[in-house]
């Protein structure tokens, strides 16, 4: 096969339909969801599912979408970072900044996915549950204290409001 | 031309001035995924580019046949080193490194040909077509034998980078007590983990190239590209892509020349982007180095004379090899004083995968093998690690092994006893909950509480600040104000570390401003050198303040003269311009209406010298001094270990931005905990075993140990802003520190890091 493909199908990405054209069956959900749909918050730094970079919502559950094919992924609910929190920062988007949790950024969406993925399932996490939890993905820069310093901050502020 | 999506330009920058935790400007936009780097970027009727690498360490090539690639739909080009049209050879110091291999490879992954084609995966499969026919030579490994002549010369400029010693005071003086040990390093990787990436847009014509890259210095790599590419500089022109770390291993040429020959050779956009195992190919480590050290001490442990040989192992090409080993082995003695060494000094070429600069740049190796034998020493003469190293604690004024007197605040003596007085862990081995998750081995269950044995181990440290041996680092800024808006131009890479927050807060602070917006990164300015040896926040940052002062000076006269003052007594008081001895106060905004003051300033640090045979001269700017303690778990059964906790004091000159501060202790801590006891990059014969993420072990959330930080802000004289860099100290001694405690706990003579279980458990 010599040309790229000619694969056509449908992915529910952030709430809309959106058709991908011209596809190879190869081609990993990162890769389409960046290349293809132009969504390059999701990043990839090792495409073999160890540093969560790339961390997205299917149907709920975070992944690794470079582990996923995008093909495989049609009739499931997909959310990137561009889809979870459209506009304004949502409250761990603001954490993360506030609390110094960004370096040079490129594990910041992925570990953002994860760190929401965490608080829906865990609101009150303890330090080792947030360490546990996020021990997915790895951040080459800020080692590790001020994004722990992030969710804990958000878990105070969501207990609060509640 | 093509459009260029995704530069960045006209941040605006958040509030916060000089001493403040301001915010980076770029944050939310990190947070939301918009931030572009330099992966991200795109242009229409883009094609991929790929490369072809060496499978062979050492082998001469005997035949290149690209016919194949052509014939895969979708190529649009194929280009090898025939298709070079300048300088063959690129590299920061000595130019030996082909831009493609003709004659010869020298390591696995060495570049031998690239394509330009539709898809990243018809890229591979058209590499896949090109057929190279290799004679495979005998592999030069063993660094001693590039030092005893006993491999012929891998390369025409011989096997040795550079041979230095060091030799002051008295040569036969012994000590009345000596301890002596032999080190070793592993190769390390920067692990950045936005991987190389680069966008070239070619001009109309072929007449210049416009690169958008992820590097550390845009003017450097702009002269190695041009020089390639046989074009004028001017017709070369870099803009920083946005940079996912760095660490050092952007500060070598690594896609930039490949990257921008496909798009002249195709008149197309081309981006080019590395995966994770040609990364680990593709850009230079931290060099694996061998340290034998002798120190002589008298009866109570005051060191006499240190004796040392380094052998740092640089792989194919020289990249920065002489100045890594320049810097090893000046701080040979480490924060000590001492008045006599005798040192030799060997950076040398073999056929692993080239090193260069990593966070520490050779005073990382130097720093595990003088605080092993601080260690040795100590129990030589029965006193404590703490006390050892307070007997011998340099101070300003004190003369290197170099006869370079050290004019920088030097704290040392403060750093050690304000550590030792820092909190240790409150929990118990496994915690007051025995979660086996806090045990050694974590979720693996493997250990029992009863058999883990914590200990406790310390570290000092002293790094060279800027570049060395007369080599003159300077930095540009260019700062235009008009209607109360500052705007701040340079070449500065924003790798990261927040440049981009410091140069807000010090425009705020100087001209009184709030709003400052920052120019576009790229090299329509001045260059403001590498933002590596920790020295952007003193030379850009000496910049940035040089080209505010000269812009405030003339507000200062146009307010003078506009009401009828001197302008030496007006100041900036908040965000008001003000008569120090009268009663005049106007916003700077109204004092700049309708005026426009645009300056230039280049700062420059004081000269330094080379080194003369016997490695005597003034060759280093200035130093910064860190203490490391730490704390570890270790299941000497299974020779795991768990890092418990890192405590850190840090002599910073002045902390203009603590938050980021801590974010550079505490993520240098997480690279010195994962070069001290998991990082290492594995080759056999030349060949790597482990360039991915699954093999490669970096440091995770649950592997990082709870850090506590102190500073010691004691104002640099020498430094524009007071502050020293922080980047490096805390990569430097955090290592020594967990080995040590790591010895303390199991009793053993680790001698190598990283430190594995057969050390632990048969060492």
């Amino acid at each position: 096969m010599s040309d790229p493909g000619n694969l056509v199908y449908t992915l529910h990405v952030n709430g809309a339909a959106r058709e991908v054209r011209d596809a190879w069956v190869g081609e990993s959900l990162l890769y389409v969801l960046r290349e293809r749909l132009g969504l390059m918050g999701s990043k990839g730094a090792c495409e073999q599912g160890e540093c969560g970079s790339c961390s997205v919502l299917v149907d709920g559950n975070l992944v690794c979408s470079c582990l996923v094919l995008a093909a495989g992924a049609v009739g499931q609910e997909i959310v990137t970072i561009e889809g979870i929190s459209p506009g304004a920062p949502s409250d761990v988007q603001q954490a993360f900044v506030d609390a110094g949790a960004v370096q040079c950024g490129f594990c910041t969406p992925g570990l953002v996915m994860a760190a929401h993925s965490l608080l829906e399932r865990s609101p009150e996490p303890s330090e080792l549950e947030i360490r546990e939890e996020l021990s997915g993905n790895i951040c080459r820069c800020t080692g590790y204290g001020r994004i722990i310093d992030a969710v804990q901050r958000v878990a105070v502020a969501r207990r609060g409001d509640a | 031309m093509s459009a260029v999506v995704g530069t960045v330009t006209g941040e605006r920058v958040a509030a916060g001035r000089l001493g403040e935790s301001a915010l980076r400007p770029d944050g939310i936009a990190k947070v939301q995924g918009s931030f572009q780097f330099s992966g991200d970027l795109s242009a229409d009727g883009f094609l991929w580019g790929a490369t072809l690498r060496s499978p062979h360490p050492y082998a001469r090539i005997v035949r290149i046949d690209v016919s194949g690639a052509w014939k895969v739909n979708g190529v649009e080009a194929v280009i090898t080193a025939d298709d070079v049209p300048g300088v063959p050879t690129y590299g920061l110091i000595d130019q030996d490194q082909p831009v493609f291999a003709s004659e010869f490879v020298r390591f696995v992954g060495e570049p031998v040909a690239a394509v330009a084609a539709n898809h990243p995966d018809t890229c591979r499969r058209a590499l896949e077509a090109i057929v190279v026919e290799y004679e495979v030579l005998e592999p030069l490994i063993d660094p001693e034998r590039a030092i005893d002549g006993s491999h012929p010369p891998i390369h025409p400029a011989g096997n040795v980078f550079r041979h230095q010693r060091i030799v002051r005071g008295d040569q036969a003086l012994q000590g009345a007590v000596v301890v002596e040990g032999t080190y070793e390093l592993g190769m390390q990787d920067q692990a950045f983990l936005g991987l190389e990436a680069a966008l070239a847009v070619p001009d109309p014509g072929g007449a210049g190239i416009e690169l958008h890259v992820a590097t550390q210095w845009l003017h450097e790599d702009r002269k190695q590209i041009a020089a390639c590419l046989g074009l004028d500089d001017e017709k070369v022109r870099l803009v920083l892509g946005g940079v996912g770390g760095a660490f050092g291993a952007r500060e070598d040429i690594s896609l930039q020349v490949h990257t921008c020959l496909l798009a002249l050779r195709t008149s197309r956009p081309v981006r080019m982007a590395y995966r994770r195992h040609e990364s680990f190919l593709g850009h230079v480590h931290r060099h694996p180095c061998r340290i034998w050290m002798r120190h002589h001490a008298d009866a109570d442990g005051r060191l006499l004379r240190v004796e040392a040989r380094f052998v740092f192992d640089g792989g194919a090409y020289a990249s920065t090899s002489s100045a890594v080993l320049v810097n090893g082995i000046t701080h040979a003695q480490g924060p000590y004083h001492c008045d006599n060494a005798t040192v030799d000094g060997w950076a040398v070429r073999t056929n692993n995968l080239p090193c260069g600069a990593m966070r520490g740049f050779g005073v990382v190796q130097a720093c595990f093998a003088h605080e092993a034998q601080m260690d040795k020493l100590a129990a030589a003469v029965g006193v404590e690690p703490l006390e050892i190293r307070l007997r011998n604690a340099m101070r300003t004024g004190d003369r290197l092994i170099t006869g370079q007197v050290v004019e920088s605040v030097a704290p040392v003596e403060r750093l050690i006893r304000e550590l030792a007085e820092m909190p240790l862990p409150t929990e118990p081995v496994g915690g007051h909950d025995l979660d086996p998750m806090r045990l050694p081995g974590g979720a693996g269950r493997t250990a029992d509480v009863g058999d883990v044995v914590r200990g406790i181990g310390w570290a000092v440290s002293i790094k060279n600040l800027m570049y060395s041996e007369g080599f003159d680092d300077y930095s540009t800024a260019r700062v235009r104000l008009a209607d109360g808006v500052a705007t701040v131009k340079f070449a500065t890479a924003e790798v990261g570390q927040g440049f981009v927050t410091l140069a807000g807060q010090i425009a705020r602070t100087v001209l009184g401003v709030d709003d400052v917006v920052l120019d576009r990164i790229d090299t329509q300015v001045g260059s403001a050198g590498s933002t590596s040896a920790s020295r952007q926040t003193w030379m850009s940052g000496g910049a940035v303040d040089g080209a505010c002062r000269l812009v405030r000076e003339r507000l200062f006269e146009h307010v003078a003269a506009q009401h009828d003052l001197d302008a030496v007594q007006l100041a900036i008081d908040g965000t008001d311009v003000i008569d120090t001895v009268g009663t005049l106060r106007i916003p700077v905004a109204e004092a700049t209406a309708g005026l426009v003051i645009d300056e230039t300033f280049e700062h420059h640090h004081r000269p330094t010298e080379d080194l003369d045979e016997n490695g005597q001269g003034n060759c280093h700017t200035a130093f910064a001094f860190a203490a490391h303690r730490a704390v570890v778990d270790v299941d000497p059964v299974l020779g795991l270990v768990k890092v418990v906790q890192v405590a850190t004091v840090q002599d910073v000159g002045r902390a203009l931005n603590p938050l980021s501060v801590t974010g550079q202790i505490e993520g240098g801590i997480a690279q010195g905990v994962g070069l001290a006891v998991m990082e290492e990059i594995i080759q056999v014969g030349g060949h790597v075993k482990n360039a991915s993420f699954t093999d490669y072990l970096l440091p995770t959330f649950l592997d990082m140990p709870d850090v506590v930080i102190g500073l010691v802000e004691e104002p640099e004289p020498q430094a524009p802003l007071g502050a020293k860099g922080v980047g490096e100290p805390p990569t430097v001694s955090s290592t020594p520190a967990v080995v040590a405690a790591i010895r303390d706990a199991i009793g053993k003579d680790l001698v190598r890091v990283p430190v594995r279980p057969t050390d632990i458990v048969f060492g």
